[in-house]
């Protein structure tokens, strides 16, 4: 099976504790530890078992810019077999819709017989997959947390729905997945195996490449724009204690007696 | 301003919650709109769902298909492009359902996509400004979003207030017809029930509740310590789940356990929306985060700025010695 996994670098938030920039117009960005997108590496981790099961190859893509290569290597490591860079100038300010036609364009160039997002990004929309797909006129699921290969031609998948319920279906073959966290274990990727496809060349694809109509992408074709950000006002928010840990105890446990009805 | 519709899920005859906080969203976007709800589905749940929304709704659309018994996302947008007039703004509830279906909706109609959206901070022409949380809730964002060919718009869950306006009678409007037959290359097989789990986390009064913040596995036990010395049970958000630290049943949020204590303690939670979203009955909410600006402070009564790994055992020795002193 060809499996294509879109993946995104993205501020951890598990390492940063994200603040306005002195401006307001956009998150401070000096200094941030970035990673790939955490379901993105499910995604990743999950199109490696499937190949290891079924056999066939994954590669990794990302649109963006030089630093992006990073994260493909961190994959390549994880064992994707390509890592693949879709970076123009032309695809600066895209929306959700502009990446779906950039990876839209990406696909076609190939033959995948499935294809894998992260479930969502840490400043995205959830959005991507579901277009991608749509422009494929591909099906699509989101939210997916279990996949079994039926046959050459189609995968039976778990999607996460309220309470922790599981909605069972059948998918045909082309599809894109949008792949939910905990959906498995990601391998450990060490520094030895970075090394080891540090020296690998990754293609770059862009617009004249990939046959694209630049004003399809970018800024200019983008509808939904950030304006700013901002830190909303607080309601009451939570009282903070302000004492010693050992007085921060004693005011815990008084609350809870009173409030929990300690026995 | 173009037409606004809000796409209502409904099961067993009973419409969401959301068939209200979609119609306060429309009126937020346009305070002179009269939203049109559309429903699909099959049988009588579907025409008892259209019925009971007839006081809230003026129009209702029904897609009646003997495909859509169980809500297939990709038939249903199908059903959604053949009926909805162009430039249309169509508002759906960020859920599972929602998720699936709008994104590849709004590629179909051409119209502009956000979602999530928790508040409209205002339209201009054909300029709608919304807000959004990214980041985990740490920081808010304003975007906006040329509606000029129409939208789809994901609303967040409990971020609109209901309104109770007075009872109307609203028209059902059977546009089955216009539909036809549907195939998708999506097919819903069954749903599988969340396994009961161990300990039934939804019938204790007070929860210690951890998050990324336990680090690792063997810190468990530290959580487990307090909750055995305060009578409580362990609740945990997803990322503790997802990394195989705790059973899927002790999951805290929209797709886990709904619970209602008295007491929540909130250990090295973030707070995002979907683990708050569980969190029910305004229980009296105490947060432990070694990040001030963790969104949880925001919702918490009571918040400590500390490291959980030192707090917690300190807290389990003094429940001890409180409780030795009270026996003797």
């Amino acid at each position: 099976m060809e499996i294509l996994v879109c993946v995104r670098r993205v501020p951890d938030t598990s390492e940063n504790e994200i603040e306005l920039n002195s401006a307001g117009n956009d998150i401070e960005r000096d200094d941030l530890v970035y990673s790939i997108n955490e379901p993105d590496n499910y995604a990743v981790e999950e199109a490696l078992q499937i190949v290891a099961r079924v056999g066939g190859n994954v590669t990794v893509a990302t649109v963006g810019g030089e630093d992006d290569e990073e994260i493909l290597r961190r994959e390549m490591a994880m064992g994707a077999n390509h890592g693949v860079l879709i970076t123009d100038e032309a695809f600066g300010g895209s929306d959700g819709k502009g990446i779906a036609t950039i990876l839209r364009a990406f696909v076609q160039k190939g033959s995948y017989d499935l294809i894998l997002t992260g479930v969502q990004a840490e400043d995205g929309g959830a959005q991507v997959g579901g277009m991608l797909a749509a422009l494929l006129d591909y099906p699509f699921a989101s939210l997916v947390n279990s996949i079994e290969v039926l046959d050459g031609k189609k995968l039976k998948i778990g999607r996460e729905i309220e309470g922790g319920n599981k909605e069972i279906s059948e998918i045909d073959l082309p599809c894109v997945l949008s792949i939910q966290t905990g959906i498995n274990e990601p391998r450990y990727v060490g520094m030895k195996g970075i090394r080891q496809v540090a020296s690998i060349s990754i293609p770059t694809f862009g617009v004249s490449k990939l046959g694209l109509d630049p004003s399809a992408v970018g800024e200019a074709a983008a509808k939904v724009k950030r304006v700013d950000y901002f830190i909303p006002a607080l309601g009451k928010g939570a009282e903070i204690l302000h004492g010693s840990r050992e007085e921060n105890i004693d005011k815990v446990l008084e609350l809870v007696a009173a409030k929990g009805g300690l026995k | 301003m173009a037409r606004i519709f809000a796409y209502i899920a409904h099961k067993g005859g009973v419409v969401d919650d959301s068939a209200f906080e979609l119609a306060a969203a429309a009126r937020k976007i346009d305070p002179t709109a009269s939203p049109t709800a559309i429903l699909a589905g099959w049988g009588a749940d579907l025409d008892a769902a259209c019925k009971n929304l007839s006081a809230s709704y003026p129009e209702i659309w029904k897609i009646a298909n003997e495909g859509l018994a169980y809500p297939n996302a990709e038939l249903i947008r199908k059903g959604l492009t053949k009926v909805l007039p162009n430039n249309s703004i169509v508002l759906v509830a960020h859920e599972h359902f929602g998720i699936d279906l709008a994104p590849g909706l709004s590629i179909k109609l051409n119209s502009a996509f956000v979602s999530d959206v928790l508040d409209i901070a205002g339209v201009e022409n054909a300029s709608l400004n919304v807000v959004r949380q990214e980041f985990g809730g740490q920081v808010s964002a304003h975007v906006q979003c040329d509606i000029s060919s129409g939208a789809v718009i994901t609303i967040r869950p409990g971020a609109f207030k209901m309104q109770n306006g007075a009872p109307i009678h609203g028209t059902v409007i059977d546009k089955s017809a216009d539909v036809g037959a549907l195939t998708a290359g999506r097919r819903y097989l069954e749903t599988v029930v969340a396994e009961a789990g161990d300990v039934d986390i939804t019938k204790h009064n007070i929860l210690v509740s951890i998050g990324r913040g336990i680090q690792e596995k063997e810190n468990v036990a530290i959580a487990q310590e307090l909750a055995d010395a305060l009578g409580a049970a362990v609740g945990c958000s997803r990322p503790v789940v997802d990394a195989k630290w705790m059973e899927k049943s002790r999951q805290v949020g929209s797709s886990g356990k709904t619970v209602k204590p008295k007491v929540y303690l909130a250990c090295g939670i973030s707070g995002a929306f979907q683990h708050l979203a569980g969190i029910k009955g305004s229980p009296f909410l105490i947060a432990i985060n070694k990040n001030p600006k963790a969104p949880i402070f925001q919702v918490a009564d009571v918040g400590i700025v500390d490291d959980l790994l030192e707090f917690l055992p300190e807290l389990t020795a003094k429940v001890h010695e409180m409780r030795t002193v009270a026996a003797k």
